[in-house]
């Protein structure tokens, strides 16, 4: 085979339909001649302009696709049992960014599979893919799959990817290759092609292949996708090579095995009794969520748990995992005695420092992360101290807690317990009060204050079934504060590993699952973050995902100004400096702009409290109709 | 791609705002404020005060500080040696800088009520 490009036929596209689907879009070419202005050598450039590549690398790598004489068409080619597999697993949607590495697989999705379950979604970057697919799988509990290119694609998506691993979410990633040096090309194709293209992100995905064969295809996808969705929930990788997607269906069917999703691991019984017998007995238990509530039935089951010992409920902030408004949610009242972490990462608590347990105080971790870690990526923290340890998923295993706790509770404990729980509600109500006083700092500030900006759109939202897909860090927690939140779409946590970029694409993703069931999607939106990666505001619009986008825009990556602020000081410079490479200022970004250019509602800027509410009115009139829309309001820093 | 640092977490930093300055012991009536506001608020944007404590002064990851109730030898002895805020030396800002501050920080307009605030007294009644 010959190594130029153009006559390799880097796309085995044939003559016929598919040559004919190609001339369509690109004018002149297919099986004919380049177009003129692709055959001209490229123009003289002045010393300072660095040299272009030269015409044969220009044709290698942007020519369109040839057809050549000696192929025939493949009417059943094997990307079609790919799309089968993929449509037996139940996926609704494919994030991609093209590329040709995948091209057959595509091509399989749009024309075979026509387009729905999956359907394919335009991304304009592969981070916006996979972190769309991360926040998609955090409202509906299940992954999509996000497909990338060949090496580059999957290292624009591998920061998202990282995201996804700590964050404990399942996403399902495919990554083409041209796996064959015999058979690929020079030029763009070997860029694309790797002798172990999961390494780039091996660190931060559960389990990865890349099968060699169509029935090996079909155990890996549902191998892969058994994995993913068992605790705890990571990301997986399939690599797909190039040539095995256009190659014809064999003959004889292949088989895809049936998936059946293992019981997840419950804690050992005689550790859930013993755990039993410390709670009942604690003066003051509390129980600390991190990503505990995979499923309503999680919340469920805490509030069942927490009202039966009249503990105090830490929800920590990564997952809904307790209402809000629940009169035992909060550190409750004092030191607790004992302390019952589920699904809580890092030194025994979210909050350690808030309310430290007593001296003698007993730990008890359930957590599904004791069952799988590993070396190099330290999101695993440290160690928490623990007097009993179990390796379990702790959604699974609270409804044998909860039984057990049951058993062991006499009434005259029960009685006793009451009293506490109305100790911990008042320390509850006393929250909720100042949380109202502190709310009104700054009300009628301008830049807006973000107690107010959540408040002015509380009250607008407080009636749909709304549901906030962005993270609460940066907004100083004021809808953990002021709104009603009990159920697990209310607030999805953020972003895992703390990389900025996933802010928007996520809640695209977020907004998109929640289109089905009719859910008002709010996106309270950094300024920092939606500047990795705007494109994604174009995916919303191109495909009609409802969300109302309100922007904090502090014009900073506000955390490192404080940051950088604090390390001039303790180094005696001062903090007068402390804007540079910090904010994004000078020019000022129109975000509403922004946002109509890539065809979406925009209002901005506001600067004033007052117009917030209207504002949020005239956008709320564009979601219920079913678009995306984007408000601008200048905010404090925090 | 960065990987930027997180706030260690949003709660600790809500427990922080509300309890600072402007909490501070009730000090005796004193004189309106001698110095030179627009110079401190210059300083006070300039030296990112506002990064933690809110363009106006209404806190944020940081305390609130209007209203305060310090005496400006208070404010200016707090600054050279914070509980948790980073420490400015007189060779960073001169006792009479940390006066402009004061001064502006005093100008700058106080709150309503959350109870005189309708749209909060109805989230408060809510369930």
């Amino acid at each position: 085979m010959a190594n130029n490009f153009h006559s390799a036929g880097r796309r085995r596209f044939l003559k016929g339909a598919a040559v004919g689907a190609a001339g369509a879009l690109v004018p002149g070419a297919g099986a004919g001649p380049l177009p003129a202005d692709a055959a001209q050598p490229p123009p003289a450039q002045s010393r300072s302009v660095p040299a272009s590549p030269d015409s044969a690398q220009l044709l290698a790598d942007t020519a369109p696709p040839a057809a050549r004489e000696n192929l025939r068409i493949v009417e059943h080619p094997a990307s079609d049992f790919m799309v089968d597999v993929i449509k037996r697993l139940g996926f609704e949607y494919v994030a991609a960014n093209p590329g040709s590495s995948f091209e057959g697989l595509h091509e399989s999705i749009i024309n075979y599979g026509e387009n729905r379950m999956p359907e394919l979604l335009t991304c304009c970057h592969e981070e916006s893919s996979v972190a769309m697919a991360h926040g998609y799988a955090k409202i509906e509990g299940k992954p999509m799959l996000a497909v990338v290119h060949g090496n580059i694609g999957l290292q624009h998506a591998s920061m998202a990817i990282y995201n996804a691993y700590a964050d404990r979410v399942p996403v399902f990633v495919i990554a083409g290759n041209f796996r064959d040096a015999g058979s690929r090309a020079n030029g763009v194709n070997s860029y694309h092609s790797a002798q172990d293209m999961a390494l780039i992100v091996r660190d931060s995905v559960k389990w990865d292949d890349e099968p060699g064969s169509l029935a090996a295809f079909a155990e890996s996808m549902v191998r892969a996708y058994k994995i993913a969705m068992t605790p705890p929930m990571e990301p997986v990788l399939i690599v797909l090579d190039h040539d095995m997607q256009e190659r014809p269906m064999p003959s004889s069917p292949v088989r895809i095995p049936r998936l059946t999703m293992p019981a997840f691991p419950v804690g050992d019984p005689n550790a859930v009794r013993e755990a039993a017998r410390l709670l009942v007995a604690a003066e003051n238990p509390r129980i600390n969520a991190g990503r505990m509530a995979r499923t309503p039935e999680g919340i469920t089951r805490l509030v069942e748990l927490a009202e039966l010992l009249q503990a105090s409920v830490n929800g920590g902030g990564d997952r809904v995992n307790f209402p809000s408004r629940h009169p035992l949610a909060g550190m409750g009242a004092g030191a607790p005695d004992v302390v019952l972490n589920l699904e809580v990462q890092g030194a025994g608590s979210p909050n350690p420092g808030a309310i430290p347990a007593s001296g003698n105080a007993k730990t008890i971790n359930i957590s599904s992360l004791d069952l799988f870690i590993k070396s190099n990526l330290q999101d695993f923290q440290h160690l928490a101290d623990a007097d009993i340890a179990m390796a379990a998923d702790a959604e699974a295993t609270l409804p044998l807690l909860i039984d057990e706790v049951k058993r062991q509770l006499t009434p005259d404990r029960k009685h006793a317990l009451q009293e506490r729980g109305a100790r911990i509600a008042a320390v509850h109500q006393q929250a909720r009060s100042a949380a109202m006083e502190t709310a009104a700092f700054g009300w009628d500030s301008s830049p807006v204050s973000l107690a107010r900006l959540c408040a002015e759109l509380w009250i607008q939202i407080q009636n749909d079934d709304w549901s906030l897909v962005s993270w609460q860090g940066f907004i100083s927690g004021w809808p953990g504060r002021l709104w009603n939140i009990d159920k697990h779409y209310h607030y999805i946590g953020g972003q895992g590993a703390g990389a900025m970029g996933y802010g928007a694409p996520a809640a695209v993703g977020a907004a998109l699952a929640n289109r089905k069931h009719g859910r008002l999607t709010i996106n309270i939106q950094t300024d920092g973050d939606l500047n990795y990666a705007p494109g994604v505001l174009w995916t919303a619009c191109h495909h009609q995902i409802p969300m109302l986008t309100v922007m904090h825009n502090n014009r900073a990556y506000h955390q490192e100004v404080m940051f950088i602020q604090q390390m001039s000081s303790r180094r005696n410079r001062g903090g007068d400096r402390a804007h540079i490479g910090t904010t994004i200022k000078d020019p000022n970004i129109d975000y509403a702009k922004m946002a109509q250019a890539y065809g979406m509602y925009g209002e901005g800027p506001i600067a004033n409290p007052k117009d917030v509410g209207p504002a949020i009115t005239r956008a709320l009139e564009r979601v219920r109709k079913g678009e995306p829309a984007l408000l601008d309001v200048i905010t404090q820093p925090r | 791609m960065r990987c930027r640092r997180l706030v260690c977490s949003w709660l600790c930093a809500v427990s922080v705002a509300g309890v600072g300055l402007a909490a501070q012991a009730a000090a005796p009536a004193q004189p309106a404020p001698t110095g030179n506001t627009p110079a401190g608020k210059d300083l006070y944007l300039r030296y990112s005060c506002y990064a933690c404590h809110g363009y106006d002064g209404h806190g944020g990851a940081g305390a609130r500080l209007v209203p305060t109730r310090m005496t400006v030898e208070r404010f200016t002895a707090y600054v050279r040696n914070p509980r948790q805020m980073p420490p400015y030396s007189t060779g960073l800002l001169t006792d009479a800088q940390l006066g402009d501050v004061w001064a502006y920080i005093k100008s700058l307009p106080v709150s309503p009520d959350a109870k005189d605030i309708p749209l909060l007294a109805r989230i408060m009644s809510g369930k």
